[in-house]
């Protein structure tokens, strides 16, 4: 096995170019966990830690861009403003992995389970692709194509996810069997975009590929206004308006039973996670 | 392939496969055994040291990436003239450690934490070490002991 340890993100590109079958590693925390149990034995691996370019993340005329090699610890220090990331980051593995897994890395293994895709998914975010022939961007739906299979070619790296700036509160809150201890059995993103006046509900570990809730989200919105609390924030939704959002958040996935927990208590989740998520968003803006 | 590192402050070269784990470097090439391997998945927390100062699994990297950094294993706690670290020497006092398996990973992830946050709470602490597994004492004192090393460091001149 090969190991290439390049410095900047032309050299890097250059690499992928000339060897596509190389797999990029930038934290290791999901290619040594195969690698070790010997379900992968890729011919080389290209280092991605070394790469300034990809390590940033910036504001840029009303979004913001998210660099592939960022941590989750970072996310935490550097953007505790975004709730729904810092909420999501601190919820991955423990300090040790969180010090070395990417955005990137959640992007390039495509699990249903990343922690990172339902909060990309409810910013509407696109994922940024780079090659030696150029960069191109689909939105995260188009990259996100089935169980841990994305749309990259094997001559391009992930730079990174970019999103268009959302005003209003939101979380992201997942379910798992312990503290630290690896993947979420459901997780769920809510945003309240106050421009647009929408809500934003995406759902990661209960169907193939991350889901939105479309229809929940254009329940909550209409209900939010038939209540009038788009402009006034002190106007609240019933238990029942919140309960029943919970009910149709549910209807957009599509569970399957596993190790981790059955389709059935998975549909309950769902239905816990949606109704507190809106509950929380709407007590934010109450202040 | 020859990998440079600083190994609690001294340079090392070690020739390595490029398929070798820091882990595995760090005991069989350095024989620095202190560093233990439990699950070699990442999980259990009993192969971590520190890169640049932030705690890494070393089982879950390969040498070469670490190449050019800075890396601190347990033998780096105490210091040159065998004086405990504050930390080793309150996991003796408060019984933070049965068999000691775990322990090397708990002390480096707890000088990560104490580094960062010199007062943290209990709860803070709890959720600091909850990546790292301990078959043993049941965590209570593994938590009093950090909680004890952070009182101490605090009152040292
Ligand atoms: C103990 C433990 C607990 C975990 N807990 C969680 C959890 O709670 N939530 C969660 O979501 N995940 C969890 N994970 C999984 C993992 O940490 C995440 O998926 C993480 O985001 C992976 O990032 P990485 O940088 O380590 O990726 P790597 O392992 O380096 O790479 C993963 C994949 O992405 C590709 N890749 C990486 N960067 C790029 C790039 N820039 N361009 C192209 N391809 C790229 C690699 O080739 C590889 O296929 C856990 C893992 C462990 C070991
Ligand atoms: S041996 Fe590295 S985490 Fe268990
Ligand atoms: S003391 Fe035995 S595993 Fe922790």
């Amino acid at each position: 096995m090969d190991v290439y340890l390049p410095r900047t993100l032309p050299e890097a590109l250059e690499l992928k170019a000339r060897h596509p079958e190389a797999m990029p590693i930038a934290g290791g925390t999901d290619v040594m966990v195969d690698i070790n149990f010997d379900r992968h034995r890729p011919t080389a691996l290209i280092d991605l830690t070394r790469i300034p370019e990809l390590a940033v993340w910036r504001r840029e005329d009303g979004h913001i861009f998210l660099g592939a090699g960022v941590t989750y610890t970072r996310i935490m220090q550097e953007l505790p403003g975004l709730r729904a990331w810092f909420q999501a980051a601190r919820t991955v593995g423990s300090p040790q992995i969180r010090n070395r897994a990417t955005v990137g890395g959640n992007l390039g293994t495509a699990s249903p389970a990343g922690d990172a895709l339902p909060v990309i998914a409810a910013h509407d975010g696109e994922v940024i692709m780079i090659s030696a022939r150029g960069e191109r961007s689909l939105a995260w739906h188009e990259f996100l194509v089935g169980v841990k299979r994305n749309a990259l070619h094997p001559d391009e790296l992930i730079a990174g996810v970019r999103w268009r700036t959302v005003r209003g509160p939101g979380s992201f809150s997942k379910i798992g069997t312990r503290n630290a201890m690896v993947i979420s059995m459901a997780g769920l993103c809510l945003l309240l975009d106050e421009e647009a006046r929408a809500v934003r509900v995406a759902l990661g570990s209960v169907a193939p590929t991350i889901v939105r809730a479309a229809e929940a989200e254009a329940f909550a919105a209409a209900e939010i206004a038939r209540a009038g609390a788009w402009d006034d924030p002190k106007a609240t939704l019933s238990e029942g308006t919140l309960a029943e959002f919970g009910e149709r958040v549910t209807g957009a996935a599509k569970p399957i039973d596993d190790i981790r927990g059955t389709a059935r208590y998975r549909r309950h989740a769902c239905v816990v996670l949606g109704r507190r998520a809106l509950a929380w968003a709407l007590a934010d803006r109450r202040g | 392939m020859d990998v440079t590192l600083s190994v609690n402050g001294v340079s090392r070269t070690a020739s390595v496969e490029p398929r070798i784990t820091l882990a595995d470097v760090l005991r069989d090439e350095l024989g620095l055994t202190g560093t233990h391997v439990g699950c070699e998945h990442g999980v259990c927390g009993a192969c971590t040291v520190l890169l640049d100062g932030r705690s890494v699994r070393s089982c879950l990297l390969f040498a070469v990436q670490a190449a050019g950094q800075e890396v601190t294993t347990v033998e780096g706690l105490a210091a040159a003239d065998g004086t405990l670290h504050p930390l080793q020497k309150a996991f003796h006092d408060a019984h933070g450690l049965q068999c000691g398996f775990c322990t090397p990973g708990f002390l480096m992830a707890a000088r990560e934490l104490l580094d960062e946050n010199p007062s943290p709470t209990e709860s803070e602490v709890r959720t600091w070490l909850s990546g790292n597994l301990c078959r043993c004492t049941g965590y209570q004192n593994i938590v009093d002991a950090v909680l004890l090393a952070a009182e101490r460091m605090r009152g040292a001149p």
